[in-house]
This record gives C-alpha cells, structure tokens and sequence, in this order.
C-alpha cells in the first residue's frame, strides 16, 4: 500500500494553471525534495497534497483513503505542515506553541492531558526546543523558530510531514542543522517531502528529488540518476557543472559563469 | 494558580465597581441600603432609585464593557492587527447613521436603538459582501472596505448635520455615548444577545490561538479558519450592534481593554477572552459612575471619560512593558 498517491492531479489560482497532470507515488518513508524554479508549482503542490487546497480534478490519497473523504481534524493527525513563512508577532510560549500541535487530537473543551504533555515534551526534546519552553517565541532566532514550529508539527504525530522552503533564509549552520531533523524524522518512520532551494543541499540530503518544470513533474528519481547538466539546464535555465562530493559521490553542482568584462567601480 | 488569584481579583473589583456606581450619584445611598434592598427590605424612594434607574443602567454597562472586550480581543486576533477595534469593519459608522437618521425623524428613544441596530448590521454586511471572493473572505480587503465604507458614510452624516443643525447636539451626544436613557427594556433586550453570543465566541477560543500563528497554519492544525471566521464576524457584529444600541459609540472600551487584559494575563485566548469580559465590565461600570459623578448634576459623554482615562494607563501600560522588555 502506498503511503501517498498523487492521480493526475491538475490546479489552478483562477484561470493561471499551475499544476498540470501530476502522478506521483510514494511507498516507502524516507525524505523526498522537490526542486524546481520560482513558479514552477512547487509549493502549491505541496499544499494540494496537505488538502488546503483542492485540485479542479485528479485526487491525492493517503493510504487507500482519497484526502477528500477526511475531516480537516482528521487530516491534522496524518499530515503536518511546516510553512514557509512564520509569523512571530504575538507572544505565546514555545511550550504552548508546540502544545497547539495536539489540538487535531483534542475535543473542544477538553484539556490538554498527561498523553498530551508527553509527547510534546518529547517531540520538543527530539528538535531540541525543550530548552525554549518558557520563552516567548519572538525572542528565538529564525533557526531556532523554525525548530519550534517542526516540533509543533511532530506534536501532531503525522505519517507525513510537509516542509515549505524550510531552509531558505537560514543560515548554513541552522539549514544543515533542520535538513539533517528532518532526515533523522524519515528514518524513525516519517514521509518527509520538503520543497527546497538549494539543489545540493537537496541532494545531499534526500533520497529522492522530484524536479519540477511549468506545473509538471519533469523528473523523479535518486540525486545520482536525475541530477545531471541537461535535466538542470531545462528546469533552471542555466548552465553548470556537475563535480563529484568526494565523500557521498554525489554531484555537485556549480554554475558555469561566463566571463565577463571587468566592471570598473567609479 | 497566578491566573486563578488574577480572575478572583478581577471579580472582586467587578462587585465592589457595581456597588460602588450604585451608591453614587444625586442622592448617595449607602452600602449597607443597597444590600438591604436587594434582600427585600429598604425603603420605598431609595428602592425606587437602585431598582429603577441605577440597577438596570449598571448591568447595561456591564453587559456592554464585556461584550465590547470581548469582540475587541477576537477581532485583534483574528484581523492580526493590534489597532482593531469592534469598530475597525464600519459598524459604528453604521449605527451613528441610523442614530442620525432616527434623531432627525424624530422616533424616539426607541426608533433611536432600533434604528441604529439594523444600519449597523445592514453596513457590516455590505463589507462583508464586497470583501467576499467565493467562499472564502480576506481579513485584510475586509478591513480595508471597512474603512472605505466608514469615511463614506461619516460624510453622509455630516451632510445630515449640517442641513438639520438645530439637532446637532443631540446627534453629538448620541455619537460620544452615555447610558443615560437606559431602561429595563433596553436591558432585556441586550442581555440575552450578548451573553449568548458570547458564549458562543468563546467555544472558539482555542481556535483563534492557532489562526494568530497565521489562517493557513490554523487549517493544517485541523481548525476550519473559514466557519470559525464566520462565527465570529457575525457574533462580534451582533454584539457590537446591541452595545452600540443601548449606550452609542462608546470609544476606546473594546481597543484597549484586550491590550490591557493580555499585558496582564498573557496571549492564551482560553483565559484571555474571559478576563478581559469582566475587566471590560468593570471599566465601563466605572467610566459610567465617573460620568455621572464629576459634574453632577450634569452627565458628561461615557466616551470623554473612556478615552481621557483609558489611554494614559494605557500609554503606562506600554511604557512598562517596554522597559520590561529591555531589561530581559
């Protein structure tokens, strides 16, 4: 049984088309990047897969269920959502932040219990926020943010955690630190699918890469199969290199630059 | 525990406000009367007073400091933006309106109330509307048509004002607020739609805390941000349009008493909507008393008094928290 199964899927915001025929399945956990250029649809993707948005037709499935047949409560408790983006302007405790991760599980007026208090210490200890816990969270850095929202998504205890460009305005310290949780997750059990930036981080961190091109799913497969100069130059437009990382022998890629004139500063 | 001796202290001051407003005024009646009438003693002009006249004005402004506060703390949230008001989406224009309207038509108290209870819902839902794309509503585009809707309709009542200035002054006090007309009637009327809706609002609570962590995080955490957006703008509105019906545009109540309500007892909405009810009560209540009290016999406006006391403790507050901050 497959964990996710994206059938001809097809979006758009209005009359821009967006995703056009997406097929895609996943059987096994492990961490999945989706790269692609600016607009390519790889974020609405992502958000058609968590079922925020609805697709004009073709359909997502978690384990055999279609995601339209769940409550949004329910698809809470399967699907957890890291964004993009996190506002910080108010100032709740990391502790019940991460505590709001448990509210898929809770009945209106029931209070959080001891099962609750468990698991969110322990998805705070996992990330390694525990120590934030009494601290509000705009007096955290970026990194240390996006840690906190990862725990609140593991307090949600999915089989599939989706993360938006978790990475992108970090700095490399924070975005090894994050990709390396989030492979840590995939290990331990988790479908993780992240839409990420940086194509060697990308690489050197996932076991699979769907590149993503005008909507479509140009290409899927390990780094090492579908990573080379053409898929790059077709998805990105640019030229590169591809080197080897002398460690994992996976490709690196390096733009190849043109020389130029030399630009005289006045 | 802390929060626990926060609502005890909060109620406490709720009682002794409301017994102190009933004391005060043209004739002073003491503590111990007031007690004696409610046990059914006392005797007859005095009762007549706290019965008829003072009762009934003080659990209108009761009713209206809380049902303020409380959309006025629902509405920071859900609109993100510290600045908003139950005001902030047109409803006091609307009802400011329909006030003018009535006052010009000469409908009496009544028509007054009643008219400005249904322009007030007749504008939130034309913004509404416009800020409507599918099924879905923009928090922001709602604000923004709020505004737009708000100084169009300010100019119509100027115009009004201007061509039937013999009652302008009435018109005036109407929009600055007082609970000087207020009966049983109106009373039994409020009552009901406030303490209900509120209620209602109130199941939501947990929810708005996700949706300040952003709309579209709310939904992935299983909150359907869309009903309870509904919910809310709707009952917030109701509320608001009673408040306003019974006591006119009284400023500065539903701004500042969420701020102040989460300075002290923090942002969870589950505690929060509830402590700020009973310190918008108490506000209010006593904003009434010193309306009553400062020029007596004369009342001056309730909103001349929420707005010249309201915000320097609020600047302080802010000042405080500051320095706070710093210090951290």
């Amino acid at each position: 049984m497959a964990i996710l199964q994206v059938k001809k899927l097809h979006f758009s915001y209005g009359k821009n088309k967006v995703l056009e025929g997406i097929d895609l399945t996943i059987d096994e956990n492990m961490m999945v990047g989706i790269i692609g250029g600016n607009g390519s649809g790889k974020s609405t993707l992502l958000k058609n897969i968590s079922g925020y948005l609805k697709p004009d037709s073709g359909n997502v499935f978690i384990g055999n269920r279609n995601i339209k047949d769940f409550s949004i409560k329910e698809k809470a408790r399967h699907i957890a959502y890291v964004p993009q983006e996190i506002p910080f302007d108010f100032e709740f405790s990391c502790y019940d932040l991460v505590m709001m991760g448990r509210m898929p599980y809770l009945k209106r007026f029931e209070k959080e219990g001891e099962k609750d208090k468990t698991i969110v210490r322990e998805a705070m200890e996992i990330t390694n926020t525990w120590i934030f816990k009494e601290k509000s969270i705009n007096a955290l850095s970026g990194g240390e943010r996006q840690r906190v929202y990862i725990a609140r998504a593991l307090a949600q205890r999915p089989h599939i955690l989706l993360m938006d460009e978790p990475v992108s305005h970090l700095d490399i310290k924070y975005q090894i630190e994050i990709l390396t949780l989030a492979k840590e997750l995939s290990f331990k059990g988790m479908l993780v699918i992240a839409v990420l930036h940086d194509i060697n981080l990308a690489c050197q961190f996932c076991d699979q890469i769907l590149i993503m091109k005008e909507g479509k799913i140009m290409a899927a497969g390990t780094p090492k199969k579908i990573l080379n100069t053409d898929n790059i130059k077709s998805a990105f437009s640019v030229d590169v290199e591809l080197l080897e990382n002398p460690i994992t022998h996976i490709p690196y890629v390096v733009p190849r630059l043109n020389k130029r004139k030399k630009f005289k500063i006045v | 525990m802390k929060r626990n001796i926060l609502f005890i202290t909060a109620i406490l001051s709720l009682i002794f406000t409301v017994l102190i407003s009933i004391s005060i005024g043209a004739v002073e009646i003491s503590p111990g009367e007031i007690v004696n009438v409610f046990i059914g003693k006392g005797e007859g002009s005095n009762r007549t007073i706290i019965l008829n006249l003072r009762l009934p004005r003080v659990i209108a402004a009761s009713l209206a400091g809380m049902g303020l506060s409380i959309v006025g703390t629902f509405f920071q949230g859900l609109l993100r933006n510290p600045m908003a008001d139950p005001y902030v989406l047109g409803i006091s224009s609307g009802a400011a309106l329909g006030a003018t309207l009535a006052i010009i038509l000469s409908l009496g108290l009544f028509g007054i109330s009643f008219m400005a209870f249904g322009t007030s819902l007749l504008v939130i839902a034309f913004v509404y509307m416009v800020s409507r794309t599918g099924t879905k509503i923009s928090m922001n585009t709602m604000l923004l048509a709020g505004i737009a809707v708000s100084s169009l309709i300010s100019a119509l009542i100027s115009l009004l004002m201007l061509l039937n200035h013999e009652e302008l002054n009435r018109i005036f006090f109407w929009t600055m607020g007082g609970f000087n007309l207020v009966n049983w009637n109106s009373v039994a009327f409020a009552a009901p739609v406030i303490l209900i809706s509120s209620s209602i609002m109130y199941v939501f609570s947990r929810d708005l805390n996700a949706i300040l962590t952003g709309e579209e995080t709310a939904e992935h955490l299983g909150v359907n941000t869309e009903l309870v957006k509904k919910i809310i703008l709707i009952l917030g509105s109701l509320i608001t349009a009673t408040a306003v019906s019974m006591g006119g545009i009284i400023g500065f109540v539903g701004l500042i008493v969420p701020h102040i309500s989460r300075l002290i007892i923090g942002p969870d909405n589950r505690v929060l909507v509830p402590f700020s009810a009973i310190l918008g009560a108490v506000f209010l209540t006593f904003a009434d008393t010193l309306a009553r009290y400062i020029l007596r016999p004369v009342e001056i406006p309730i909103g001349i008094i929420t707005a010249s006391f309201g915000a320097p403790f609020f600047l302080y507050l802010l000042i405080k928290s500051k320095r706070n901050n710093e210090g951290m």
